[in-house]
């Protein structure tokens, strides 16, 4: 069902850029119109999401404890996987963002004959996660050659250390073949393995089919159904100087390209993708684990009116003595006490 | 409404505004030229039917997909006469047959690359081998294609 719906989607928007472009002749509302709303809803969405985050209180510390926690000297602390400083958290969370850490630790876990329970070496997601993350960055700082003029020497480098093979006219981008590939491992993983499938939503499968699309649509645009690029960089420098112009006799494959990547940046703050902002704010993650050596005070506790034992005593010193009553501090020991009854 | 953990969130949040705009403030707004390829050279003005070996658009899009099958065709098979859809016979060589017609590579093949983004430096990659015929001032003959194979 879920499958389906978000397949049927996905051809849908390549249809409606289709025909919206050939047939209606819709160049300026899928040139224009649709890429300004999307970027809008993509900056407005996220920075949205993040202040809403944001004002949710993260009074404890809540963070997931994946290693031994700082304890007595001898005791082998694990730093980085139960940080207890502020030094170690951000090490905790450069290692999440940027090499996924926590996916590394995935292990396999089954029940076997005898019955014995298996945990078995799975790293097959976080190596797929991790190689479609980053062809897809160094495919956004790519595609930066067509919105800047002059183009910024670190978008040549990159361009030329992904061409390094030099295969074929347009040279053959290694990320692009890693990208498709990470990108339909992501698919056929959440199809085949049962457990995984019986909690797949559409929103699970639509971003993926989409993201399939959109590398398919750009793969197509440069290597095989090629457009004037002349005239793709004139309609992007246009976008992004606030002047835009349509030039006629751009290719119906790249309005399906720009349709779908504008329905990418559209949705993306309003799904789960949203969990490239998340992973920053998620409380189990970037909060040292240090609940044993600070006290946190819930800030929006009300006041309690308290009697300790101290003020007790002091009420009633003078008759626990004379009852018998063993006392902290005896009776010419304590200072007097005002108002005393 | 309170904000909690403030500072830290903000300045993760400039920085995303940022690095997602820099396109905007890097081009700071300003209108850029499309390129514009020169075909103002001796040959073309000559010509009485102004044409290429392919249509004009396809030229525009597929001209590095004929090149590297002209560079197949006679690095490994040795064939070195190209025929074009409409029957004309042409000489499968960058520097003799392209640059026949197209001897200003600077105003015609370096406009459009430059504004693509290809590094100036070394792509498209022709030239680390193939040498660029001199260009000639307009008005003289164009002297490509010496004895360069």
């Amino acid at each position: 069902m879920g499958i389906k719906l978000s397949l049927a989607a996905v051809l849908g928007l390549v249809l409606a850029a289709y025909i919206g472009v050939t047939a209606a002749g819709l160049y300026h509302f899928f040139g224009v119109s649709l890429p300004y709303l999307a970027i809008s809803l993509f900056l407005g969405g996220v920075v949205y999401r993040v202040l809403k985050w944001a004002r949710a209180p993260v009074p404890f510390r809540i963070p997931t404890t994946a290693g031994q926690e700082k304890s007595m000297p001898w005791v082998k602390h694990s730093r980085f996987d139960n940080p207890s400083t502020k030094g170690e958290t951000v090490v905790r969370m450069l290692l999440e963002v940027f090499l996924f850490r926590s996916l590394f630790r995935n292990t396999k876990f089954e029940i076997e004959k005898g019955p014995r329970i298996f945990y078995q070496w799975e790293k097959w997601l976080w190596l797929a996660g991790l190689a479609f993350h980053y062809c897809f960055l160094v495919i956004l700082i790519r595609h930066l050659r067509f919105f800047t003029e002059p183009v910024p020497f670190f978008v040549q480098g990159i361009e030329k250390l992904d061409g390094f093979f030099q295969v074929g006219l347009p040279g053959i981008y290694v990320t692009d073949g890693i990208f498709m590939l990470a990108v339909t491992y992501l698919i056929i993983r959440r199809l085949i393995i049962p457990q995984v499938r019986y909690i797949s939503l559409p929103q699970d499968y639509f971003p993926l089919f989409l993201l399939f699309a959109i590398g398919t649509t750009g793969i197509l645009t440069r290597y095989v159904i090629k457009v004037d690029l002349i005239k793709v960089k004139t309609l992007a420098m246009g976008l992004i100087s606030f002047h835009p112009v349509v030039p006629a006799g751009i290719g119906a494959i790249f309005f399906i390209h720009l349709a779908l990547v504008s329905t990418l940046f559209a949705y993306f703050p309003f799904s789960k993708l949203m969990h490239a902002g998340g992973i920053f704010l998620s409380p189990t993650r970037n909060l040292p684990n240090d609940s044993r050596m600070r006290r946190h005070i819930n800030p929006w506790n009300y006041p309690v009116k308290v009697h300790t034992y101290a003020q007790y005593e002091d009420h009633f010193r003078e008759k626990m003595v004379e009852a018998g009553l063993p006392v902290e501090k005896e009776l010419e020991q304590a200072p007097p006490v005002a108002g005393k009854p | 409404m309170k904000i909690y953990d403030g500072k830290y969130i903000l300045i993760g949040l400039l920085v995303f505004v940022g690095l997602a705009t820099f396109p905007i403030w890097f081009d700071h707004g300003k209108a850029v030229a499309p390129a514009d390829p020169s075909l103002n050279t001796p040959v073309i003005a000559g010509m009485m039917v102004k044409h290429c070996i392919l249509p004009k658009d396809q030229m525009i899009t597929e001209h590095m997909k004929l090149l590297n099958v002209w560079r197949t065709e006679v690095v490994r098979y040795g064939k070195r006469v190209y025929v074009a859809p409409n029957g004309e016979k042409y000489e499968m060589s960058l520097e003799t047959e392209c640059f026949r017609c197209h001897s200003n590579k600077a105003e015609f093949c370096d406009r459009c690359h430059n504004f693509a983004g290809l590094d100036k430096a070394s792509d498209p990659y022709c030239f680390s081998c193939h040498v660029v015929p001199s260009e000639k001032k307009p008005g003289a003959v164009a002297m490509v294609g010496k004895e360069s194979k």
